[in-house]
């Protein structure tokens, strides 16, 4: 069974509105994949990711999450196992140091003292940041904050991580060090990642990825295949990957490259070869 | 204007247990009408610099020169504010700014406190308008209604219309999706060719620095490790990664290119096109290549 | 602006800021029903000794106190001076005119002043050895008998604590704002009172919106992590009594014996 799935799933943000912001939606994640969700701005993406733990509540479909269906009833449940890092890190940094930020979610669902005190260390140390337990906020980067974040997350001991534009107000750095974290972490605890990004990289993390478009599915598919959608990709909200750009313009002055997605070093070593046959 | 840096110190309240010197002894040119790009990772200085382009910030020692002007440690708030206008500085996350009821009168704010009449002021806001990107219909419209994009080109006309003739720049695209990136990119570079307006543009964008920037001043723990074209400057990949900067795709790719022995360029590709044209011609015309790779000009 | 960002405390490792933020709380109001309840000068003494013990002890160098005292100065000058001129007494020392000084005047006022610069001194080595997170802290703790009265004082502890936790960020934005309209000709430190006013418009709407947008942000952050309230919830953060906070209030037991036997015997 998936972990994730939505059935015919719309959303209006009120009752009296016309506007579909999610329109008729269906789709399955199953457990371990990693999904990149992307989409112009107001296409409805981080409207889609909120139905996911109940801060949504879809008018129509249904939606269910690791067998449990999205109800009044089960959301606190839910929200014990879906995770969710949003786009501001100061936002969402809700203790006084680190340590108590990380406890906060282990308060909420009523987890003894001693017990707390076990997980917050141990989900510091997946996100590295065990030597921080004490800092304040405003004595940490984005990226620190960030990775303080997904320990939060880790220990609830969750089944997926949603990354609404985790990474887009950091810095490269900053950038670079929440996705190796939200890497390793998805390897050792089997975790389940879906991120909304703008950023190609990012983006080709990704097992699938979702294309939404008005707030309807427009593609589903591999990296490799949506990368070639070409200039289409920036009106979806990405950049069109250096590889592409660069093949575009070698074909336009003459050359004859094969079709199918090339990665850097794939075209390295082809321009090599067809050079040395020349 | 030229603005200079002459052996600029700064440091944060010096004489407390909190003594923080985050400057030293800085030095540097930015000619008028180029487009300087300044770049560092977070916490190497470079918004203290920042700051001391429009002497929102004062050095500690040493001097700022901001074209005729001489900033030092002693100069008063008042005899350096009139600066503020022939600079405009736009802050990352600018939209923060706007606080009028209408997009109008927000844009006219500065020209105002520069003593403009607010007839005149709302008359130029008018004119700046189209120049971001949107029309006169926006005049009466609040700026908080505005979508995250809007509001930033608001924000802009704001600095815009005080007729700068330095424009500088704070991570500029920052948070914004790649299409909206590429409009703010080249909405600067419009009113870099066309107006003639310096700009000084402070990035973690390598590629934008490759595509637009013609001077690139490196910063590390608040000193200048680096101050040349960026050509130049971009020569050294595996440095600049060792001061956690990032270097263009192009350079990259062309740098992986030249790997092997019988690849080469005379001058390193920046621009999607310079890369283009390296790779065309190695591959359409090896013999006057092989002639070349005595000259090969790798750093 | 950094000096507001770190509050006024000063880390350290003294015993006094050891001791538990509750105990400190506690002796702070304490000490100040002390001071009222003195009545000659050997218990000023007395009170004024305890004072300079704990402020020594607090390992903090003695112009953090005269610091604290500054912005006080002007209020204490006033009360002394309505004190000389308003206070009946028999020993009149000077006369001239309506204006009459006497003893009694004089000694009241020089006692008000040691009353005001030992309750300002007590505060202030409360609030140099604690962190505000630990003064929110001990508030919370000593008011959790009036859950009993339904007083949410869960609530109000974390409101308190993400307020604090707030002031850095808050800081931090007024600053880039400030900046950001100097850089649009306004000059803030300029012009008369009200246009002073008027300059501080274009900072505080600004303000005022991020803040609203965070919050917004921090409530929907807050529920997606599982809040929702109610006693079911555990804690993190403990106070622990020791054996150092049994001997404060131990000494402070003592000196309120020694002061009520004086009122009473003597």
């Amino acid at each position: 069974m998936s972990l994730i799935s939505l059935q015919n799933v719309s959303y209006r943000y009120s009752s009296t509105d016309d506007f579909l912001a999610l329109n008729n939606i269906s789709l399955t994640i199953e457990k371990g994949e990693w999904i990149t969700l992307i989409g112009a701005n107001g296409s409805g993406k981080s409207t889609l990711v909120k139905t996911l733990n109940g801060l949504n509540m879809p008018q129509e479909g249904t939606i269910s999450v690791d067998g449990l269906a999205m109800n009044e009833e089960n959301i606190w449940t839910i929200r014990q196992k879906v995770g969710m890092v949003f786009q501001n890190p100061d936002n969402q940094f809700v203790g006084s140091t680190v340590a108590d930020d990380v406890a906060f979610g282990l308060e909420n669902i009523g987890i003894p003292r001693d017990e707390m005190i076990d997980r917050i260390n141990r989900s510091l140390e997946q996100v590295g940041m065990e030597d921080f337990k004490q800092a304040e906020p405003a004595r940490l980067s984005g990226g620190q904050k960030q990775r303080v974040a997904i320990a939060g997350i880790l220990a609830l001991e969750p089944e997926i991580i949603i990354l609404d534009e985790a990474t887009s107000m950091l810095d490269p750095k900053g950038r670079a060090e929440v996705l190796e974290t939200v890497k390793a972490v998805k390897e050792k605890s089997n975790l389940t990642v879906l991120s909304i990004t703008h950023d190609i990289n990012e983006a080709a993390h990704a097992d699938r990825i979702f294309v939404l478009e008005k707030g309807q599915i427009k593609y589903i598919d591999v990296p490799e295949e949506i990368f070639k959608l070409g200039d289409e990709l920036i009106d979806l909200g990405l950049t069109v990957p250096f590889v592409e750009q660069l093949k575009y313009q070698l074909m336009e002055n003459g050359l004859d490259l094969p079709e199918e997605f090339m990665t850097e070093e794939r075209l390295v070593e082809w321009l090599w070869k067809y050079d040395s046959k020349m | 204007m030229e603005i200079r840096f002459e052996d600029v110190n700064f440091t944060y309240q010096p004489g407390t247990p909190f003594e923080n010197k985050v400057l030293h002894d800085i030095n540097f040119t930015i000619k008028d009408g180029s487009y300087t790009a300044i770049v560092g990772h977070t916490g190497s200085g470079k918004s203290t610099i920042l700051q001391h382009l429009n002497a929102l910030k004062t050095p500690t020692s040493g001097s700022v020169w901001l074209g005729d002007l001489e900033v030092t440690s002693n100069k008063t708030e008042k005899s350096i504010r009139d600066i503020r206008k022939e600079i405009g500085v736009v802050f990352q996350f600018p939209e923060a700014q706007l606080f009028e009821e209408t997009v109008g009168k927000d844009i006219a704010f500065g020209p105002q406190n520069f003593g403009v009449s607010e007839e005149e002021a709302l008359k130029r806001a008018e004119e700046i308008l189209p120049v971001v990107g949107l029309d006169a219909s926006f005049m009466d419209r609040s700026p908080f209604e505005l979508s995250g994009g809007q509001m930033r080109r608001v924000a802009i006309a704001g600095v815009l219309v005080m007729e700068p003739s330095v424009l500088v720049l704070d991570e500029p695209t920052a948070g914004l999706d790649p299409k909206g990136q590429l409009e703010m990119m080249s909405l600067f570079n419009g009113l870099h060719k066309e107006k003639n307006l310096t700009i000084v543009l402070v990035t973690h964008q390598m590629e934008d620095v490759a595509n637009y920037a013609d001077h690139m001043i490196v910063l590390d723990d608040g000193k200048i490790v680096g101050d040349g074209s960026p050509r130049t400057v971009f020569q050294k990949e595996k440095w600049l990664r060792s001061i956690q900067l990032d270097v263009p795709n192009t350079v990259e790719f062309a740098k992986e290119l030249i790997k092997d022995p019988s690849w080469s360029y005379d001058k390193l590709p920046l621009t999607l096109d310079e890369l283009t044209q390296m790779i065309i011609k190695e591959i359409d015309h090896p013999e006057v290549e092989r002639k070349d790779k005595q000259v090969r000009t790798d750093g | 602006m950094d000096k507001l960002i770190l509050g006024q405390y000063v880390p350290g490792d003294s015993y006094i800021h050891r001791l538990d933020p509750r105990t400190k709380l506690v002796a702070s109001m304490w000490f100040i029903i002390l001071i009222f309840m003195a009545s000659s000068w050997w218990t000023y003494l007395v009170l004024l000794g305890l004072v300079f013990v704990a402020a020594k002890i607090s390992e903090i160098p003695i112009s953090y106190y005269i610091n604290g005292l500054k912005p006080l100065a002007l209020l204490i000058l006033i009360t002394v001076f309505f004190q000389l001129i308003f206070a009946q007494g028999d020993t009149v020392l000077l006369e001239y005119g309506w204006l009459t000084i006497t003893l009694e005047g004089i000694i009241n006022a020089i006692l008000i002043i040691l009353r005001f610069v030992m309750i300002v001194m007590m505060s202030t080595i409360l609030t140099l050895t604690t962190t505000p997170l630990e003064i929110a802290d001990g508030i919370e703790s000593l008011l959790r008998p009036l859950k009993r009265l339904k007083v949410p004082v869960q609530e109000i502890a974390l409101i308190l604590s993400i307020a604090l936790r707030f002031v850095p960020t808050l800081m931090q934005e007024t600053e880039k704002i400030m900046n950001a309209q100097k850089a649009r000709g306004v000059s803030f430190d300029e012009g008369n009172l009200l246009e002073r006013m008027k300059k501080i418009v274009p900072l505080l709407i600004p303000l005022f919106i991020s803040s609203i947008d965070r919050a917004d942000q921090l409530a929907v952050a807050m529920t997606a992590r599982g809040y929702r309230g109610g006693d079911h919830r555990t804690k993190l953060r403990q106070l622990e009594w020791t054996n150092q906070d049994f001997y404060t209030f131990g000494l402070f037991g003592m000196v309120t014996v020694l002061l009520l036997s004086a009122r009473f015997i003597i």
